[in-house]
């Protein structure tokens, strides 16, 4: 009797968690926000781009097959190298990163969903059409030219045209999509686990994704202010890189590389992640050295930050620079050499089963350490004077990334095409592919070492006859092919179709991490109810843990109201904090996106009307998101979550999601900005006199010091206005709040205002000097933050008339507030560095 | 045959606001920050003096400063990596892997810091070596 009404409400609980979870059909499936139909989306937008990427390699291993080859013109020859390392970099190794973490993350950790959804569904869309934008110059004959890299002075004063626009504004474009990845990844690893599992519990790929997270955000905004540079000196004549006006070229290879280097690790550990993934499951046993393996991601992630130079060895910087990062570059071994040492350890306790996934996982560590191998060797000075700029560099790194990324992503594939179909991926097929992309690579990529040391420069469409280079380069084009035989067998396996198959068993690996509890087909839900983990492999180690989770034992097995919801925790412990309402599907990221994406590619062309209307547009569209979609007061405080546990379902501050991912925001915002002061010191450093008392025989105007000081004072009282205004709300005393937050508004618009003053009454002329340009640059920063501050308390005072904010529920104030610290800082050292620096310099 | 989930009961919770820094994820971090905050300011150091000074300058100066500079980072990494090793030495070494424990918790977050004020001594140091093998600019 008992067990009868159990299963009818485990029944209609389930039947209204299925509800609440559905994904919309027919044309409003692209309204979907759920992490499932996102991360799906992604992955397979980023394989596409991976596999133009891929055929644009095999034209180049036609044209350079034979020597004084004329079969494309230098020019395209140039379009088609810089879109192969563009596309690979930033239309395929890191979005694929992200998608594959935006699929399995919140299965991992046993959340319905990440933090974010609309986030992500955001970040998709921005890529999507970035990528069909930066792409689709090539068929126009209007790609950029100037090497993945883009150096000026080549890309400033050399190539017309409107290719280095397609590569500075589509990418630039990208990259925000990357960071609202990275601010999604890091909130969801630290914040959205099950409750019991601790820092010492996580699946390692949560551990790698975190420290790739945190190193997107800290590695991108340097990249970004190169960008917003080198537009500035394209689009306006500000003269960043002009050596004839005191430029200097080598800050954007610094800044470039700042993001450079660690680009490469961040596309290697996520990879390597999944690797971490797969070994304990074919091996049965749970990975030796889990605080080893911790220890060589984190240790990876900051020394990346510590390399990048030894990409600018001959650029004529002083012996002991290059010294210092030859030896951070040799150190970064140790670290990515334990991780690897874990895993042929755990192969070794372990009973291995043979599976083509763990062939491609092996491959994938052979080929990396010989790629690595010659990392060492590139990675002191007096070899990389010989090998830089040959083809030997482009054998060590084909190696490192083939080996690093994109093989252990093939396994992933073959790992986990069950997790997201239900179906396998053939074995037969499998292994023709392994030995085809095995065999094709080395045959193609080893060859390069040697034509290097003959002595073949790189990004060079056509080579002599006579110097032993034919017979290297015939055999590299042909491995090429082989290679790309591969991936069309991979291609074949992954969409041909499988209808006559049967679906596989649940947990097909019998792996012992939450992601393979999920039943067989998939429910949209995620998982049926959020256990409690005790166990690093809760699927090996928990007793009758599946039964419990299906039946609805544990945490938010229903949705009484119809709403979408997971769990929010505590970083280290993972004790119950919060139950998260995310949103539901909605068109509005989609349109949010299209309308960002419309300024970018507009301004490509010089459209400004167009770009300035899609630029209200997009901000209209953002606006109406967050008001409809964010800190919603709830219907009641708490909710029964189950297993006699109530949270409540509104906090702010510390404890909110949002809080953290304004954080998490800001902090690559201050990155971003302090690379601007970076480059202003740079040209200090530079420079015998700087600021110059003249230039050209003009006099050089900087902003003086008494309006730029007048900004400041304004910024830090409006700083304090909004801090004034969160504790009255916090009180409830409505007219200071409002008094506060209106002075709020008043004092950044003056302030904003007083830094515009001080050069424009100066006759401060930023296309003048580099010293000009950098001052005007640091400024106009400052200047869009003090407006979007003043945008933002606007927000908070419509919030708090709507009745959208009170005192209790004071999320949207609490952002705010913390955002306007990051401001009011970014004022001072603007300030500090403009109108004060120069009296000492 | 129960069918009931096995769940052993959570232990006792310590709060965020009362564990020590060597219980918190930060406690991870601090020596691999000291080693970059040693690196950024060795590196804008020699810049900076290679640029300004010159090449043929007398580089004591210099050689003075990132002496200062690493007796200030040393000492406190090396204090991390003893705290930690003796954080992870007081409890037994979780047999054969972790469970959910703040002791195991302690011992993860003891041991992985403590490897990784190693590593970062060892990257330290190897910053410190060029200084004394290369001297000067060029």
């Amino acid at each position: 009797m008992n067990d009868a009404r159990e299963s009818d409400l485990e029944r209609s609980q389930a039947r209204r968690l299925l509800k609440a979870w559905e994904t919309p059909r027919g044309w409003r499936y692209w309204s979907a926000v759920n992490n499932s139909e996102v991360g799906l989306w992604y992955t397979l937008t980023a394989f596409a781009f991976f596999l133009f990427g891929g055929v644009l390699a095999l034209v180049m291993r036609i044209q350079l097959a034979v020597p004084e080859n004329d079969w494309l013109t230098h020019d395209q020859y140039n379009q088609i190298f810089t879109m192969h390392g563009s596309v690979m970099m930033f239309l395929f190794a890191v979005p694929i990163l992200e998608a594959i973490s935006i699929m399995l993350l919140p299965e991992m950790l046993g959340a319905r969903d990440l933090p974010f959804p609309r986030l992500s569904a955001y970040g998709y869309w921005c890529f999507l059409i970035g990528g069909v934008f930066v792409c689709g110059s090539l068929f126009f004959d209007a790609a950029p030219r100037g090497g993945w890299f883009m150096y000026p002075p080549m890309t400033t004063q050399y190539q017309d045209g409107i290719g280095v626009d397609v590569w500075l504004l589509g990418l630039s474009f990208i990259e925000i999509a990357s960071i609202a990845a990275a601010v999604e990844l890091i909130v969801g690893v630290l914040k959205c686990r099950p409750p019991g599992m601790r820092l010492n519990l996580i699946p390692l790929y949560a551990w790698y994704i975190l420290v790739v997270a945190v190193m997107i955000l800290f590695a991108f905004p340097p990249l970004i202010a190169g960008d917003v540079l080198m537009e500035l000196e394209r689009a306006m004549d500000w003269p960043f890189f002009d050596v004839s006006r005191g430029g200097d070229p080598m800050l954007w290879q610094h800044l470039f590389w700042i993001f450079g280097h660690p680009e490469v690790y961040i596309v290697f550990l996520p990879s390597i992640a999944l690797v971490a993934m797969m070994v304990p499951t074919f091996a049965r046993t749970p990975m030796a050295g889990y605080g080893w393996i911790v220890l060589a991601a984190v240790g990876t992630g900051f020394l990346s930050f510590g390399l990048w130079v030894h990409h600018m060895f001959t650029t004529g910087i002083p012996g002991i620079s290059i010294g210092i990062f030859s030896a951070a570059s040799e150190a970064v071994a140790i670290p990515t050499g334990v991780q690897i040492f874990c895993f042929i350890a755990t192969l070794l306790i372990g009973r291995v089963k043979r599976a083509v996934c763990l062939q491609f996982v092996l491959a994938g560590l052979a080929t990396f350490i010989i790629g690595g191998l010659t990392g060492v060797m590139v990675a002191i000075a007096p070899f990389d004077y010989q090998a830089h700029d040959t083809y030997f560099i482009v054998g060590h790194l084909h190696y490192v990334l083939v080996g690093g990324t994109i093989f252990p992503i093939v396994a992933g594939f073959y790992y986990y095409y069950p997790f997201v179909t239900g179906k396998r991926l053939s074995e037969r097929l499998g292994n023709l592919a392994f030995w085809l992309m095995l065999i094709g690579f080395n045959v193609a990529f080893f060859p390069m070492h040697l034509s290097g040391l003959i002595g073949m420069p790189r990004r060079v469409a056509t080579y002599p006859s006579g110097m032993g280079l034919e017979i290297p380069n015939i055999i590299s084009s042909i491995g090429a092919f082989v290679l790309g035989l591969g991936f069309v067998v991979l291609l074949w396996d992954v969409f041909r179709p499988k209808s006559k198959q049967p679906l596989v068993r649940r947990n097909v690996w019998d792996a012992g991490t939450l992601e393979w509890s999920g039943e067989v087909p998939d429910q949209p839900w995620g998982i049926r109810s959020i256990p409690i983990i005790q166990s690093r492999y809760p699927l090996w180690e928990q007793k009758n843990l599946l039964e419990g989770i299906d039946r609805g034992k544990f945490y938010l097995p229903d949705a009484e109201e119809g709403r979408r919801e997971t769990l929010v925790t505590s970083a280290v412990d993972a004790e119950l904090v919060h139950c998260l309402r995310v949103p539901g599907p909605s068109f509005l990221p989609f349109w949010a996106a299209v309308f960002t994406g419309g300024v970018f590619i507009f301004s490509t062309y010089h459209w400004w009307t167009a770009a300035g209307v899609c630029a209200v547009m997009s901000f209209c569209t953002i606006v109406t998101w967050l008001w409809t979609g964010t800190a919603e007061i709830p219907e009641k405080p708490t909710k029964s979550v189950g297993m006699g546990q109530s949270l409540p379902l509104y906090v702010s501050g510390p404890s909110a999601v949002g809080w953290w991912a304004m954080f998490i925001t800001m902090l690559g915002d201050m990155t971003a900005f302090m690379s601007l002061v970076f480059g202003y010191f740079f040209y200090w450093t530079v420079h015998e006199e700087f600021p110059p008392a003249e230039w050209d025989g003009a006099e050089v105007y900087g902003p003086g010091t008494l309006w730029p000081m007048v900004g400041v004072a304004l910024g830090i009282m409006a700083w304090c206005a909004v801090i004034l205004a969160r504790k009255s709300n916090r009180s409830d005393r409505s007219i200071a709040f409002y008094g506060a937050a209106i002075i709020g508004i008043v004092c950044s618009l003056l302030s904003a205002l007083a830094l515009f003053y001080g050069p424009y009454q100066n006759g401060m002329d930023p296309t003048q000097h580099v010293y000009t340009s950098s001052t005007a640059v640091l400024l106009l920063w400052t200047i869009l933050h003090l407006v979007l501050g003043g945008v933002m308390l606007a927000y908070c005072i419509a919030r708090r008339i709507a009745g959208r904010m009170d005192r209790q529920h004071d999320a949207d104030l609490a952002n705010v507030t913390l955002a306007w610290h990051f401001i009011a800082l970014t004022t001072v050292i603007t300030g500090a560095t403009v109108a004060l620096f120069p009296w000492v310099a | 045959m129960s069918t009931e989930p096995d769940i052993h009961p959570i232990a006792k919770h310590d709060s965020a606001a009362e564990r020590p820094l060597s219980q918190q994820l930060w406690w991870i971090v601090v020596s691999p920050s000291l080693w970059a905050v040693h690196f950024m300011v060795c590196y804008l150091t020699a810049a900076i003096w290679c640029e300004k000074a010159g090449v043929q300058a007398d580089p004591f100066a210099l050689h003075f400063a990132i002496t200062v500079y690493t007796v200030v980072v040393l000492p406190v990494m090396a204090w991390v990596a003893w705290s930690s090793h003796r954080e992870f030495r007081r409890s037994e070494p979780p047999v054969p892997y972790d469970f959910d424990d703040p002791a195991d918790r302690t011992h993860f977050l003891g041991f992985t810091a403590f490897l990784l004020s190693l590593l970062s001594l060892v990257a330290t140091l190897f910053t410190v070596l060029v200084f004394v093998f290369v001297r000067s600019c060029h």
